[in-house]
């Protein structure tokens, strides 16, 4: 028999080795269902994985969907680093674009500049009021948040919803579901023209370093991990656990606003009931597949960006369904959390019984 | 008649490689029937993993194991008891929440509860060992929960029992009725292997002893033969420097004022405080002794202010009141805390020693004043530490998990003495820690004592409460008896104050006599 034994230290280069080779058997998984769906493995994987990095749009693509990834990521990995878990950051993403793009909404012939910053900013501000909603409903009653976040999130999305075809509806949309086009003002300076990346992608660039520095450099981010990994000794090193619930909450609360704010003002341009592809879910695998680690999150978050742009040219050109990004997705989870075992474990091969010398 | 060349248990060249150390190094052991046989040693020497081989959780690496003559493999502790071995381990593994016959029943093959009942009181009562079947562990005293782990071993019949520092959580007087337990068992020609680093214990008690160093057998002795001395220089290696008791020094102001506190526990089981008053001086160490669970965790929390406010009473540390304050505003007005639980509280185990340096050293030694951290300055007073307190580690940057227990506690009182309180509240603090860890920290306290700062020590350890104290006072179901000159009193006296409830009334009338 095998057996598993804890490691005497943490193996560095396990950490980063498991999500490399979780990719490489994802990769190895997913040409077998392929082949089993009667596609040609090493065309489909291209189309799905190599495709997406070899043109410029393609590249652009990526950094669209990166942004909105890394961002919740990185807020999501501050929360669970403390033991906070907030699942919730779909209905944060939501309500941060309804905040921020409320404003596009109100003063649809605007033309200040200091519109689209004061978008960011209520985006920030309405992910955060939208987290802050567990965080108090915690610190007050002890009331799970993992149940009160996601429950929040269908209560956001049929707000959104309520928007959208209600008040906010666009007079002269036809009567589709959708706000009016958010004017320039409000809108995300692309930054090459015919592609589709925008000023959003470069702001998104600059959030890992700050979380880094953060977490690496203040007492803040050194109390965020303490209270995750010990609590009684932060306990005892006098951080008190309220101020770190809603530290976490909020700072993943308003990451997730300010990303559901630049995905409206920059690749939508509008509020419609379908602004996200679950990225706040999604978020959460990239978290965990960045290992928490800022600059993992970043990686992670372009890894799982290219599975979605392939996972789109994958139906448009190998003609496979759209289930197909999800369950790239869900293969590579998996496989995360196997080898997640073997940088805390070994394994042991049976050695035979010790033998007279 | 004991023969002497066929022992019950026979080890020889027991070896066991773990990653980055060897635990076991050629130990050879003979235990013969009807003896009580000590396995000495410091801690990190390797005796709980010679036991652990022997009870089958772990497997030698090289060497053989003779069970009545026999060459045996024991691949796991189902084995063991098979054999006839049974373990009493150091952490009691008994669920709170059932009964004493409910958790003798778990343990054992499917049984009738009336047949066992009656088993297990006539067990117990053939051994002086007083058990009451129907009561909920969580209700019972540590001795009591001692004697059920002790009787569910003995209904197994076994020909050798081991027993893993079975006094520590005992009173002077639960540790005489054990002792008479286990004269009796070897008078059945049952054998005990007794692991400890109480040295007179094991001199009143045992037959034989086998000392451990570092993984290696350094000797057999007739523990009676030699004096207590003679054995912790064997167990350690060289010579030992007796810690002095320190002559009284002049006392200086209070440095903690407690008056009747009362708390109600955050912990499921745990003790409420009542009425607690005491006050410790400068230049004084105020010991509290008592079993364990009888509100010690409760009243350190208190103190250091992480379960906030307490129900009732007040707390002054250096002449101010504390008692609304949190952790860090107590060690800016001068007070440092070391708690009983080492790793998850007093240190973080996955974290390196500069970032356990930072953990409680922070708030006096201003180390992140604009929410920034220094690392630097943090990384030279974790060097200091390791240096002044002889912490044995590969470097500061190596995590607090791989420092052995010794070294580890040596590190957390390093680090708040380094600090330079006027007040050093400590818990347990040398709780299963090496006998030259032990001195060493002794000698620490001694020193922070004399030069003027007020020290509260709460130990289970008798030894190390008359070894340390000014003043002696006793904690009891959450009361806490008035404190009395170390030199007026006996362990038996203390002993005596143990497991009662010390009221307002009987302390007035104890102050009066």
């Amino acid at each position: 028999m095998l057996r598993l034994e804890p490691r005497s230290t943490q193996s560095l280069s396990a950490a980063w080795l498991s999500p490399m080779l979780a990719l490489v058997l994802t990769a190895v998984t997913g040409g077998i269902i392929f082949l089993a769906m009667g596609k040609d493995p090493a065309t489909a994987l291209y189309i799905y994985f190599v495709e997406p990095l070899t043109s410029s749009s393609g590249l652009s693509e990526v950094a669209v969907k990166a942004g909105p990834l890394v961002l919740i990521g990185i807020g999501l990995s501050f929360g669970f680093r403390a033991g906070i878990w907030n699942i919730g950051a779909e209905g944060q993403y939501i309500a941060g674009a309804i905040a921020g793009g409320g404003l596009a909404v109100f003063w649809y012939e605007s033309t200040s500049a200091f519109l689209l910053p004061a978008m960011l900013l209520t985006g920030i501000l309405g992910g955060m009021a939208w987290a802050a909603i567990p965080a108090l409903l915690k610190t007050r009653f002890n009331a799970n948040e993992i149940l009160v976040s996601l429950m929040l999130v269908y209560v956001a999305e049929l707000l959104l919803v309520h928007l959208v075809q209600g008040p906010w509806r666009n007079p002269m949309g036809w009567g589709f579901p959708g706000t009016r086009v958010f004017p320039d003002a409000a809108t995300m300076p692309l930054l090459f023209t015919g592609k589709r990346v925008h000023l959003g992608s470069v702001l998104t660039l600059a959030v890992p370093f700050i979380a880094w520095f953060l977490l690496a450099r203040t007492r803040f981010g050194f109390r965020i991990k303490l209270f995750g990994s010990a609590p009684l000794a932060a306990r005892h090193a006098g951080v008190q656990s309220n101020r770190i619930i809603w530290q976490s909450l909020l700072i993943g609360g308003g990451l997730a606003g300010l990303a559901g704010v630049i995905e409206a003002a920059g690749t939508i341009g509008q509020l419609m009931p379908d602004i996200s592809p679950g990225y706040g879910f999604t978020a959460i695998i990239v978290a965990f597949l960045g290992r928490l680690h800022p600059v993992g999150v970043l990686l992670a978050g372009i890894a799982i960006a290219v599975t979605y742009i392939g996972g789109e040219s994958a139906q448009i050109s190998a003609g496979l369904p759209k289930a197909v990004t999800g369950l790239f997705q869900g293969i590579i989870l998996f496989y995360l959390l196997a080898f997640d075992l073997f940088t805390r474990y070994k394994i042991v091969l049976p050695s035979r019984q010790a033998v007279q010398q | 008649m004991p023969i002497p060349d066929s022992p019950l248990l026979s080890l020889t060249g027991i070896r066991k490689v773990f990653p980055g150390c060897i635990a076991n190094d050629a130990i050879d052991l003979d235990v013969q029937p009807g003896e009580i046989h000590a396995l000495l040693g410091e801690n990190g020497a390797g005796k709980s993993t010679l036991v652990k081989i022997i009870y089958g959780v772990l497997r030698p690496d090289q060497g053989d194991i003779h069970w009545n003559g026999d060459l045996v493999q024991i691949a796991n502790p189902a084995q063991a008891r098979e054999f006839g071995i049974g373990m009493v381990f150091q952490h009691f593994s008994l669920f709170e929440a059932l009964t004493t016959l409910e958790n003798v029943a778990l343990a054992l093959p499917r049984e009738d509860h009336d047949k066992l009942r009656a088993r297990l009181v006539e067990t117990a009562d053939a051994y002086g060992l007083a058990l009451q079947p129907d009561r909920h562990v969580h209700e019972l005293s540590m001795g009591e929960r001692q004697r059920i782990e002790i009787v569910r071993c003995l209904l197994q019949d076994p020909q050798l029992l081991i027993l893993d520092e079975p006094t520590s959580v005992l009173t002077p007087q639960e540790t005489e009725t054990l002792f008479e337990t286990l004269r009796k068992l070897a008078a059945e020609r049952r054998a005990i292997l007794y692991i400890s680093h109480k040295l007179e214990e094991v001199r009143s008690l045992c037959d034989k002893a086998t000392i451990l160093r570092n993984g290696r057998r350094v000797d057999d002795c007739i523990p009676s033969a030699e004096t207590a001395r003679s054995l912790a220089e064997k167990m350690i290696g060289k010579r030992v420097e007796s810690v002095r008791k320190r002559a009284t020094t002049q006392q200086g102001n209070i440095g903690l004022q407690v008056s009747s506190l009362t708390t109600h526990s955050h912990q499921p089981h745990g003790m409420d405080l009542s009425d607690i008053d005491f006050a410790v001086r400068g230049g004084e160490i105020l010991g509290i002794a008592g079993i364990a669970g009888n509100g010690q965790i409760e009243l350190m929390d208190a103190l250091s202010g992480e379960t906030g406010a307490p129900l009732g009473g007040t707390i002054e540390i250096l002449g101010t009141d504390a008692t609304h304050l949190n952790p860090n505003e107590r060690r800016d007005l001068g007070a440092v805390f070391v708690p009983e639980e080492r790793i998850g509280q007093a240190a973080v185990a996955d974290m390196t020693l500069v970032e356990n340096s930072f953990l409680t050293a922070s708030a006096r030694m201003k180390f992140s004043p604009n929410g920034l951290i220094d690392w630097n300055a943090v990384g030279s007073f974790a060097d200091n530490i390791v240096r002044d307190f002889d912490v044995r580690t590969t470097g500061v940057s190596a995590l607090a998990s791989s420092l052995s227990g010794g070294n580890l506690q040596k590190f957390i009182v390093g680090r708040e003495m380094l600090q330079e309180p006027q007040l050093l509240i400590v818990s347990q603090p040398t709780w299963g820690v090496d006998a030259g860890a032990a001195a060493a920290i002794h000698e620490e306290i001694q020193r922070l004592v004399s030069a003027g700062a007020a020290v509260l020590v709460i130990s289970q350890d008798l030894d190390e409460i008359f070894l340390l104290s000014d003043r002696i006072a006793v904690i009891s179901q959450g009361t806490l008896s008035s404190a009395t000159p170390a030199n007026d009193v006996t362990p038996e006296d203390i002993g005596l104050l143990m497991g009662v409830r010390h009221t307002q009334q009987e302390k007035t009338k104890y102050a009066a006599a």
